[in-house]
């Protein structure tokens, strides 16, 4: 069964059209990629598995989007519930200006965990789960602005890890980051995929092509076509793709 | 040729502006303290500071100011338990959580709220806050510290209010958003996250509120009663440093020595408003790294 499943889904920037009948079946723990040039809506279908599209005004969506049978979509959903499921990792990491520790213990404390053995166990399991932990146990209490990017980036998975969700969503993940940065923050995300869910959107074709099962091709708010990876980059089934990934269109 | 000896001219006439602004604070400074230090001359330092009586035309005088140094404090202290909290709500109110156009009206009224001169605050209060502090509390004056507190709060406010706003303004959008992805509500995220990223710039408005009220003369001198004596509370009436001059300056003979005593109380007044713009400016500098 699907994990998330987007049925017939519109979304409007006041008179923008910006995703035109979208729908598509995201598969559990497997990596699901979205590519396609700027302004396609990649990102804004991302951004509306965990409604962060609400904060911007004027925003109108129809359709559904099921994540394990529930339409998140309907006004009333809980949006704490939902938000705590399905995590999201931000195209620049984004670190809160507080202590490595605070940051990942942050999430626990707004959903109500208070004791100290409790959080600092998570501090550690997050850390240790995205390689952080034997370069960072030393300096829990220092600011985590004074980290490199790619450690940013890092403390900014462990962040999500530590509040359990189900699903990541990964918008332009490693655009900051150096490529090698870049290549170890794929292969965690390769070792990530066996507990969760991932989404991501990339300008990186072939970040798609290496770490993706599967890949969705979108072009001025339509997705395209949507497929299995390799078939995508090997023998695509539209024209508009093959373009697009041969570097015809774009 | 002409255009650079056009060049030449306007450049040097800006240079000229920025010098002599410079140059005329060093003046007024040099000034205040040439007369305020002459006074030690013929009175001690420390009688000047640690005395407790302010009697300028007695035979001898005392020129003692520590009351007038409480009356300041107690009047400040009052202002900023009232006028901070209230500034950073309403900071927060219009930054975060108030809709495009009521932030808009309301920025404009707490401009307008700076724009009113402080005689008209004084005024005001007088007719309206002096007698309701009387029958409130039931005391034989309403011109009280208390009086003080409120009106000069009203005048910190503003400051407070478009400073502080303006820290949580640029906190950069990525916080708010790491936050509420994480599952936060918008009341966890503004006090968990965004007081914290802000904080700099709170201190920094608080302060320069501090500021503005500790240096303000026209509204204090006409509800706080202007009397110079150690206050016991906020129910009694007070005389601030400021006050002291404003009201004296006028019938001093120009050299004597109580002439040089409320130079010396400007002075008094430099340091402390020095050293808060100081500590204000040094977290204004933090928030920008």
């Amino acid at each position: 069964m699907s994990k998330i499943s987007v049925e017939n889904l519109n979304l409007y920037y006041q008179d923008f059209h910006a995703l035109r009948g979208v729908n598509v079946e995201i598969a559990p723990t497997m990596i699901t990629s979205m590519i396609g040039p700027s302004g396609c809506g990649k990102s804004t279908l991302l951004r509306t598995f965990n409604r962060m599209n609400d904060l911007v005004d004027g925003v109108r969506v129809d359709g559904k989007i099921l994540i394990d049978g529930d339409n998140i979509l309907p006004a009333q959903y809980d949006l704490v519930s939902l938000r705590k499921k399905v995590g999201m990792v931000f195209q620049r990491p984004n670190p809160f200006p507080m202590s490595i520790a605070s940051n990942i213990k942050f999430g626990l404390e707004v959903h109500g965990v208070v004791r100290k053995d409790a959080l600092d166990a998570t501090v550690e399991d997050a850390l240790r789960a995205v390689s952080l932990w034997d370069e960072l146990k030393d300096r829990l209490s220092c600011s985590a602005l004074g980290l490199s990017l790619e450690q940013q980036q890092r403390l900014c998975i462990a962040r999500l890890i530590a509040v359990k969700p189900e699903i990541l969503l990964m918008d332009e993940p490693c655009s900051a980051l150096d490529p090698i940065a870049t290549e170890r923050v794929e292969e965690l995300m390769i070792e990530l995929k066996a507990n969760y869910t991932i989404v991501i959107v990339t300008h990186n074709m072939q970040q798609a092509a290496r770490i993706s099962d599967y890949t969705g091709f979108m072009w001025l708010g339509e997705l395209v076509e949507f497929g299995r990876t390799d078939g995508m980059f090997t023998n695509p089934k539209e024209k508009l793709t093959q373009d697009y990934i041969t570097g015809r269109a774009g | 040729m002409r255009k650079k000896i056009t060049e030449f001219i306007i450049e040097k006439i800006i240079i000229l502006c920025g010098v002599i602004s410079i140059v005329f604070v060093a003046l007024i400074f040099f000034f205040l303290l040439k007369e305020g230090l002459s006074l030690f001359t013929t009175y001690p330092a420390g009688k000047f500071i640690l005395g407790s009586h302010w009697y300028p035309v007695s035979e001898p005088p005392k020129f003692g100011i520590i009351s007038l140094i409480a009356g300041s404090l107690w009047v400040t202290l009052g202002a900023i338990i009232i006028s901070v909290p209230i500034g950073i709500a309403s900071a927060i109110y219009i930054s975060e959580i108030a809709p495009r156009k009521v932030r808009d009206i309301l920025k404009s009224g707490i401009e307008m709220l700076a724009a009113i001169p402080s005689v008209v605050i004084g005024f005001v209060g007088i007719t309206t806050l002096v007698p309701l502090v009387k029958n409130v509390f039931g005391l034989p004056t309403g011109l009280t510290a208390l009086s003080g507190s409120v009106m000069l709060a009203f005048m910190a406010v503003p400051t407070i209010v478009s400073i502080a706003e303006d820290a949580f303004y640029s906190i950069p959008k990525r916080y708010k958003e790491a936050a509420l992805a994480l599952g936060a509500t918008h009341w966890q995220t503004i006090w968990r996250v965004l007081i914290r990223a802000a904080f700099p710039g709170i201190v920094a408005a608080s302060m320069l509120g501090i500021g503005r009220v500790i240096g303000e003369t026209m509204a204090v001198m006409m509800i706080t009663g202007n009397m110079a004596r150690i206050p016991h509370s906020f129910f009694d009436p007070v005389r601030t440093l400021t006050a002291t001059i404003a009201a004296e300056m006028g019938e001093t003979v120009r050299g004597s020595d109580h002439y040089f005593a409320l130079f010396a109380i400007g002075i008094v007044l430099f340091i402390i408003t020095f050293l808060i713009n100081l500590i204000a400016d040094i977290y204004i500098n933090k928030e920008l790294k």
